[in-house]
């Protein structure tokens, strides 16, 4: 299966990769609330490498397994990397001045996210929204 | 990017329709803040009904602009919310608390209308 990639260097690149996300998803068949989802999981994605890793990438593929088909959200940086994996995924915390929604609702957003951190190696999330 | 802001009596009306990027996110913030003290408006509807999505981001950027509105004087009513995107913001955990909401435009303004009267 192909896979579409984004290269996260600047704002304009958030915008790049959710647009990437929302064209896969509509391929793939998701209504617009599961768009809106997955649209709204890059964003969070994407901004979070842009604000703390400055650089990075976010890669979108279909994924076909047994019987299920969805969309699968690759992203990773080699940035500082996350302390407490367990506190970023509680909801309010925040270290950029923002909600403190973005992972754990990336985790909501998502059927399936999966997350590997080193400090001072970087990061790398796996995200999947089947199709229902 | 600039999104247009109409001035309707005293009244601010903007409808996005745009994709929001970071940067015109910010600086639509810092332009409603200005419009209405140069008009001295009383309300601003803003219209999201072309918005298929928000991320924590321009939440929390439409929040402020709830708030720093209301330091001003002024009353801001965020109308249009679509369903999906009304989906996505619980999803997230972001309930949007205090932010005057309605359905459509028209609402909007009888919101805005009541609030300001009442």
């Amino acid at each position: 299966m192909s896979q579409t990639c984004v290269e996260v260097r600047s704002e304009w690149s958030i915008v790049a990769a959710r647009q990437a996300g929302r064209t896969i998803a509509k391929e793939v068949g998701f209504g617009s609330v599961d768009q809106a989802r997955i649209t709204t999981a890059i964003s969070e994605l994407a901004r979070n490498i842009y604000l703390y890793a400055k650089v990075g990438e976010i890669c979108i593929e279909k994924v076909v397994e047994a019987n299920k088909v969805g969309v699968k959200v690759s992203a990773s940086d080699n940035g500082p990397g996350i302390k407490d994996l367990r506190r970023v995924m509680e909801d309010g915390y925040t270290t950029s001045g923002g909600l403190g929604a973005g992972l754990p609702g990336v985790k909501r957003l998502m059927d399936e996210f999966l997350i590997d951190s080193k400090e001072g190696e970087g990061t790398k999330i796996h995200a999947v929204k089947w199709l229902r | 990017m600039r999104i247009p802001i109409l001035k309707l009596k005293e009244y601010l009306l903007v409808s996005v329709q745009i994709e929001l990027d970071d940067q015109t996110a910010l600086q639509f913030q810092e332009d409603i803040l200005n419009k209405i003290h140069e008009e001295g408006s009383r309300g601003v509807v803003i219209d999201l009904t072309s918005v298929d999505f928000i991320d924590s981001f321009i939440a929390k950027v439409l929040g402020d602009v709830v708030d720093m509105s209301n330091l001003m004087g002024a009353k801001v009513v965020l109308t249009g919310i679509q369903p999906a995107v009304a989906i996505t913001l619980v999803d997230m955990g972001i309930l949007m608390h205090g932010v005057p909401t309605a359905l459509d435009l028209e609402q909007g303004l009888e919101k805005l209308q009541q609030e300001l009267e009442g």
